[in-house]
């Protein structure tokens, strides 16, 4: 299974999001760079709006994750409450 | 005033139907055809534009605020770098040679890509991909800018950032990089696509701005990596927009798969050349590295690309036809590279080195099966004959690539003794390749390539005609400031002159 | 194959031989001896002897190597155009059938010292 992952920016505002995409995806590993955090894991990774939420106490609209993105691999499927990368068909 | 009761917040799939789609219009007085008259000519065939969609489903007002707010960090940092001499911060003054060759070969690309997406963006017809156009049009003017912007606060004090605008027309590593974009612009808008959205995007930049940006906060220098992780946080969309034009034109008809195979074949091989620069870069001018360049392309190149080729074998497509030939360069290309930096010393606006027993052990650490066996030895010959006071300069231009325009460096894929010569012969004129990858190129489009201007063979006509300090006049290099040996160059002196003045008073 | 164009697509190579006033580019390597990281390009006119482009600019480029005050011009071994090739040292470039472009190279076995191991 090919691996899917997601970098971010290592600083206060991707703390809480990380930590929701470790929370909900168990087979995410996490690494962690010189200012920067990579998260990868086989074949899917989900983002969630409400999970980032419960983290930061407010709303969260997912598109401000563009602000401290990095780099990501896999295909990307964006609605409102999810942001998912995938290798699937 | 009558209050209005707020309005439901409008979903992100409608809001980006209202917000593409919707502007679009169908012509009445002029045909498509003469609207968009360059979407035939490459033999892609598209059916429905309207199946082409952003996976993010980005709108412009989104892209505005976001934006908008990546510059306000980005400012926010280059602000305090430059009011806390953050020059003083970088862990050694030799880093700034990977600063120097960023701004003259890579700055530019990003204008160039600039101007690129600004004509593809009014040659495609569809709403969602003219929208997505314009974005990344805006979005490199923006790269082009914030680096200019970052690095002028270098420029103040060191020497080589001063003309990256004559470096990029008239030194000949920039050469490189300047014809790779140049190439694409001089093609359609389909394999513009190819050659940036893909190769630039998902095989370069994720090498380039991930690993090298990572080590640039390794090594203290908070002005690049900030304008380097602004520019990637745009990239991540680049890449995806151009896995998705790949997959778009795949699935709009089959006849367009051998076309798009053949631009993943060079776009590949073209973005690789690109990198030798990049693995330069990482191997030897990061003071502090993170990672070797055959850490990185491991899981850039090697696992990511191979993620992707796995996928779009759904469509029949196969690895890059160069993909074998680039793994068997990984070990030997940034020290094959560095030799002819450090050689070619007297013609580079920035400065190299021989690197210390210290470096050395790392990169024999990092490279176990290359670099005892074939580099160490010709850095130690240097490096005695260095201490018996006959440094090693070699003043004999370079034969370059027709195609990639780079030195010819590299050895044979199956034997690094060797040096690979390989040549063709076009309407009576002798042509040189640095590559099977790049022979291949030339030979599908001759014509195009015929035309390069070659920096080395270039030095012997008009203006300069052979006259070497009337070549560095005319690139605005001066010679004993921003060339040669980083030794006893004046950046050395004045770093580590100000560096002390920044730690004690005296 | 040829370029995808919407018209005649059809410019001069920048590296014509009228472009250097009388000269002519030869690249020479040296094989075996990669302490040059590639091959040298020379300028020179067509009238050049073998020798002199062989005693003059080559020789002087190729000094740095410490095996090049070695090397016996007698028992060097040829190629041009990746092809055996033997020079006559007293005739021009021309008559040596070396044009503009033309990539020479020459092999000294048993004469290396940096990259032996290589």
């Amino acid at each position: 299974m090919s691996q899917v992952f997601i970098a971010l920016q290592t600083n206060e505002e991707t703390r809480p999001i990380i930590e929701a995409i470790e929370a909900d995806n168990p087979k995410a590993v996490v690494t962690r760079d010189p200012a920067m955090v990579r998260i990868s894991a086989p074949g899917q990774l989900v983002i969630r709006k409400d999970t980032i939420e419960q983290n930061l106490g407010r709303d969260f609209d997912l598109q401000e994750i563009h602000i401290n993105l990095i780099t990501l691999s896999g295909h990307v499927d964006e609605d409102d409450e999810t942001l998912t990368l995938h290798w699937d068909r | 005033m009558d209050m209005k009761a707020p309005e439901k917040k409008l979903g992100i799939k409608e809001k980006y139907r209202l917000l593409t789609r919707d502007l679009a219009w169908q012509p009445t007085y002029r045909s498509e055809k003469e609207i968009y008259p360059y979407l035939d000519y490459e033999g892609i065939k598209i059916h429905d534009w309207d199946k082409w969609e952003d996976p993010f489903r980005l709108t412009m007002d989104a892209y505005w605020k976001y934006q908008g707010e990546k510059e306000r960090k980005f400012y926010a940092i280059i602000d305090a770098h430059a009011q806390n001499n953050g020059h003083l911060n970088i862990t050694d003054g030799r880093y700034l040679s990977a600063l120097k060759i960023f701004l003259q070969a890579i700055s530019p690309g990003e204008y160039a890509a600039h101007k690129g997406f600004a004509r593809v963006g009014r040659e495609f017809a569809g709403a969602g991909t003219q929208v997505a156009c314009q974005m990344q049009a805006l979005d490199e003017m923006r790269h082009a800018q914030t680096q200019i912007h970052a690095l002028s606060n270098y420029n103040k004090y060191y020497s080589g950032f001063h003309a990256f605008a004559e470096t990029r027309d008239r030194i000949w590593y920039t050469s490189v990089a300047r014809s790779f974009f140049d190439d694409s612009m001089a093609s359609g808008p389909f394999e513009f696509l190819i050659a940036i959205g893909f190769s630039f995007e998902y095989v370069l930049t994720n090498l380039l701005f991930v690993p090298f940006m990572s080590g640039a906060a390794y090594n203290g220098d908070m002005a690049t990596v900030t304008f380097g992780f602004s520019a990637q946080s745009d990239e991540a969309r680049h890449m995806t927009l151009g896995l998705e034009c790949i997959k778009f034109m795949l699935e709009q008809d089959p006849d367009n798969l051998p076309i798009v195979q053949k631009w993943i074949d060079k776009w590949f091989w073209r973005g690789f050349r690109v990198l030798g620069l990049v693995s330069t870069m990482m191997d030897y001018m990061l003071p502090k590295r993170v990672m070797s360049w055959r850490e990185a392309w491991e899981i850039y190149g090697v696992e990511n690309g191979g993620a992707l080729f796995k996928d779009l074998a759904f469509y029949g497509i196969r690895p890059p036809k160069g993909w074998e030939d680039a793994g068997k360069a990984i070990d030997h290309m940034s020290h094959q590279f560095m030799l002819g930096f450090y050689q070619w010393r007297f013609g580079t606006a920035f400065h190299s080195w021989i690197p210390s027993d210290q470096d050395m052990d790392w990169l024999s650490q990092k490279y176990p099966t290359t670099f005892d066996k074939y580099y160490r030895p010709r850095w130690d010959y240097i490096k005695r004959a260095e201490a018996e006071g006959k440094p090693f300069k070699n003043f004999g231009l370079a034969k370059l690539c027709q195609c990639c325009q780079l030195p010819c460096v590299f050895t044979e894929p199956d034997d690094a003794s060797v040096l690979c010569h390989r040549q063709t012969t076009h309407k009576g004129e002798i042509y040189h390749f640095c590559s099977d990858g790049c022979q291949e190129i030339f030979e599908d489009e001759p014509e195009k390539y015929v035309q390069a201007w070659l920096p080395m063979p270039q030095l012997f006509q008009d203006p300069v005609n052979g006259d070497l300090a009337a070549w560095m006049d005319w690139a605005h290099l001066t010679d004993g400031l921003d060339n040669g040996e980083y030794q006893g160059s004046s950046d050395q002196r004045n770093f580590d002159r100000w560096r002390g003045l920044a730690t004690s008073n005296t | 194959m040829t370029v995808a164009a919407r018209a005649p697509y059809d410019f001069k190579p920048r590296d014509l031989m009228e472009n250097f006033h009388g000269k002519q580019i030869v690249y020479a390597a040296w094989d075996g001896h990669l302490l040059f990281a590639a091959s040298f390009l020379i300028c020179v006119p067509p009238e050049t002897s073998f020798r002199e482009l062989v005693e003059g600019p080559l020789a002087q480029l190729l000094s740095i190597d410490p095996d090049a005050a070695a090397i016996d011009w007698a028992a060097v071994q040829w190629l041009k155009g990746n092809q055996p090739f033997s020079p006559d040292f007293d005739q021009s470039l021309v008559a040596n059938g070396i044009g503009h472009k033309e990539q020479i190279r020459f092999r000294t076995p048993g004469l290396n010292s940096i990259t032996a191991a290589a």
